[in-house]
């Protein structure tokens, strides 16, 4: 019951405080698709990758490119530790968001934004929608092996 | 015939006009609109039909308005200063308005031609004329910027401008005002000696090629006005036409000196001949002083370079550029049908339209059927090139557009009418009232060989009663006609920016699907970009200060900078580092002596600021960016001159 009325809250927050709603794309377009919150698996996210798979060990030449792209796009916002700057820090988030979370979230952040439970609070906590950076497949890629490594993956 | 008989005979007629053809118009709120609500809503969320871009005439800007709606989508700065989004004002943009006179914050911008290609708009740009200190513009279609400015040497007033030949080969710029030109010794002459020694220039502008215009050669002209111009199309292609007033010569109260002749003249001009004689090294290369600004699109810098010579041909020196073609009388509007046949003059103080023909034209100019000459080239008789004339159209014929379907429309300054007529039997099928004394007129694609002959837009020089009235000066007037049918329907009326002369509409899918976004910070080459939060810095060189800082939503960095003197000059350096539509962010510190910058997602933009007094002062987002923005703020400390006072800035510490 608790639980229930915060997700309610959390929601009438966005409402409030973030209502950046997306654009009608196309004049001829009548709905834009997002995920209904009943259906919204909170392991996946939503977009377009289903089971992203890692190898178990750290490609280090990867890293050092997702550290490029992380220093324009990402760092202004977030620290590698676990403290709060503009969004949460990072350590520790590929032990709590799944490889296929993170994919989704980091090339398309928007459209989860407005269903994920956790996402609604964290914009509660932070007022600030983690803005969309153009990350293309190969950065995001980049960005998470980035993440894995500053999580001590070897 | 004197001043006083003119108008009186011109209201004598407006008199008659009402009664016969019922165009006097009506009291606001009397006219029927019908179904008009209808077919000018866009629903929200939904978009126009077309981009109008609209010229601002003395804002020194474009307006770009979706059609039907009439709805403003932007203001675009070109010729002036605007403090809105700092362009004259940021160190990047500021050498756009440099021209041979200096830094000139404001210009007049009165005619619109977008880029053509086979003779049908083509989406790449639009360009506008300077009316005053002679330029001519280049606007990129894909970010609404203006990109590159070219001023005209030897011309003044640039009124017949910029209009485009069928391949954007060539935009013109010709001389509203002839004057002397040449050297101090030929420049410094009594004005009563406008005969023998004042010169009109016609400059073809090289404008297929973005950075890259120029002036491909100058065609000096015997001392008259230019006014409008048009290129010819499919079998015209290679020719312009230009109308002429003034042809008397006067060189005051031109209000009546140039009013007296029955004629003036359309001049026609053999492009493709003026390139024959400059491929074969007869132009003259004469010295001029004239600028040329280029922005550059990936570091967002405008750069200006002095050119300081000019190619010419004198018309008279060479025979088959120019032959004149006299109109009645003082004509304002030429304009060509989308066919390319019939050109048709305007002239203001007229009582008849002349429709004249490209092929009767060219037999004439083959028969060499002159009536004589004009300070040496040859003038064609009006009645072997004349098509024919609409009699009675109204009073004061100004423009002429088409909608494709052989009609054409002409407004009406004096009877303040929109008048359509059939071009090939040259009868008035329907005319509409405006409200009031209307100049352009504008049909979508009208000035092409493909008009979209759905609406119309008057463009009105007087405005009176048509909204809430707001003072002495009211913003000039439109109406958006319907005419997709046999009668011209009255569908909207709305205010506009500025003072708008000409404008061109094209289809919103040529150009809406191109649209920046956003600028990849990747490519961004300013040599000032701060593109991560690791690499902001600030650098001392002498009373030079330039902050390397960067923006993101919310907060600048860095935010507290220590260690500025009194008589150092701080350069703000701001990047935004958002890589998403739709957010710029704005910077502004108290009592800067410019104008704030407003910054693309990916650019960046220099404010100066030299500060004047000692203390800590406040900067801060203009541009809501966030739920935070009001927390998007720094602060600046600066001591005396002289004090120990060390260099430092941080963000969140």
């Amino acid at each position: 019951m608790m639980k229930k009325a915060m997700l309610l809250l959390a929601l009438a927050g966005l409402t409030m405080y973030c209502g950046r709603p997306d654009p009608a794309s196309d004049s001829e377009t009548e709905t834009t698709e997002v995920a209904s919150p009943a259906d919204y698996d909170p392991n996946r996210g939503v977009g377009k990758y289903e089971n992203f798979e890692l190898p178990a060990t750290l490609d280090a030449a990867l890293a050092s490119e997702g550290d490029k792209v992380v220093s324009t796009k990402c760092k202004s916002c977030h620290k590698m530790t676990d403290e709060r700057l503009v969004g949460p820090g990072w350590a520790g988030v590929t032990q709590r968001r799944t490889p296929t979370w993170l994919m989704n979230f980091i090339t398309d952040p928007d459209p989860m934004i407005s269903v994920d439970p956790e996402l609604q609070t964290q914009l509660e906590l932070c007022l600030v929608r983690m803005p969309n950076q153009n990350v293309s497949e190969d950065e995001g890629r980049a960005i998470l092996e980035f993440m894995r490594q500053n999580d001590g993956v070897k | 015939m004197n001043i006083h008989s003119i108008v009186r005979t011109g209201l004598l007629f407006t008199a008659a006009a009402a009664v016969i053809g019922g165009c006097k118009p009506k009291a606001p709120g009397s006219v029927d609109t019908g179904d008009a609500a209808s077919k000018v809503y866009v629903a929200p969320g939904k978009h126009d039909e077309f981009y109008n871009i609209v010229s601002g005439g003395f804002n020194g800007q474009m307006s770009v308005v979706g059609l039907p709606s009439g709805r403003v989508l932007k203001i675009l700065p070109v010729f002036s200063v605007h403090p809105e989004n700092g362009y004259g004002f940021s160190e990047e943009s500021k050498a756009m308005l440099n021209t041979s006179h200096g830094f000139v914050p404001w210009d007049d911008l009165h005619h619109i031609s977008l880029s053509v290609t086979n003779g049908e708009h083509d989406g790449r740009w639009a360009f506008g004329n300077a009316n005053n200190t002679p330029r001519v513009a280049r606007v990129d279609l894909t970010t609404f910027e203006t990109t590159e400015i070219l001023e005209i040497p030897n011309s003044a007033g640039n009124h017949s401008s910029p209009f485009i030949t069928a391949n954007s080969e060539y935009i013109v710029a010709s001389s509203r005002f002839s004057v002397p030109i040449g050297d101090d010794k030929s420049r410094d002459v009594p004005i009563n000696t406008y005969k023998e020694n004042f010169k009109g220039t016609v400059s073809f502008v090289r404008a297929d090629k973005e950075g890259d215009m120029h002036i491909a050669f100058q065609l000096v002209t015997p001392g008259v006005n230019f006014d409008l111009a048009r290129a010819g199309k499919n079998k015209s292609h290679g020719w312009f036409f230009f109308s002429t007033y003034n042809t008397e010569q006067a060189h005051t109260l031109l209000e009546v000196n140039a009013s007296q002749k029955d004629k003036d003249f359309i001049m026609a001009v053999n492009w493709k001949k003026a390139e024959e004689y400059i491929k074969a090294g007869k132009g003259k290369i004469v010295k001029a002083k004239y600028v040329h600004n280029v922005l550059d699109h990936s570091s967002g810098i405008a750069t200006s370079t002095m050119k300081d010579e000019v190619i010419q041909l004198n018309i008279k020196e060479f025979p088959e550029i120019a032959y004149m073609i006299p109109c009645p009388k003082s004509p304002h509007g030429t304009d060509v049908d989308p066919t390319g046949e019939y050109i048709i003059g305007s002239g203001k103080l007229a009582a008849i339209i002349p429709v004249f023909s490209f092929t009767k034209m060219m037999k004439a100019i083959e028969t060499k059927d002159y009536e004589g000459t004009y300070d040496g080239i040859p003038v064609l008789k009006y009645e072997s090139v004349l098509k024919g004339e609409v009699t009675k159209p109204g009073l004061g014929p100004l423009h002429t557009e088409f909608d494709g379907r052989g009609y054409a429309y002409t407004s009406m300054f004096v009877s303040s009418e929109v008048v359509k007529w059939d071009i090939e039997k040259l009868e008035v099928v329907d005319r509409a009232p405006t409200y009031y004394s209307v100049g352009h007129l504008m049909v979508p694609g009208g000035p092409t060989t493909k008009p979209h002959g759905k609406y119309l837009v008057a463009y009105n020089k007087i405005t009176k009663d048509r909204y809430l009235p707001t003072g002495p000066e009211l913003a000039h007037s439109a109406q958006l006609y319907d005419i997709s049918g046999d009668k011209i329907k009255l569908l909207l009326d709305f205010p506009t920016i500025g003072e708008p002369h000409y404008a061109e509409a094209l289809p919103a899918s040529l150009i809406k699907d191109k649209q920046v976004k956003f600028y990849p910070l990747e490519k961004n080459t300013h040599p000032y970009a701060t593109k991560s939060p690791d690499a902001t810095k600030i650098e001392r060189k002498g009373k030079e200060v330039h902050v390397y800082m960067t923006s993101i939503r919310s907060h600048f960095g860095p935010d507290n900078i220590e260690g500025i003197k009194l008589g150092d000059e701080v350069y703000f350096h701001v990047t935004n580092l958002e890589q998403d539509w739709d957010v710029p962010h704005g910077f502004a510190i108290k009592g800067a002596n410019t104008a704030e910058a407003l910054i693309m997602p990916g650019a960046t933009q220099t404010l100066k600021w030299v500060p004047d007094r000692v203390g800590v002062f406040p900067f801060y987002c203009t541009d809501f960016c966030s739920a935070l923005h009001q927390e998007m703020q720094g602060y600046i400390r600066v001591s005396p001159a002289g004090s120990n006072v060390s260099l430092i800035y941080s963000l969140g510490k």
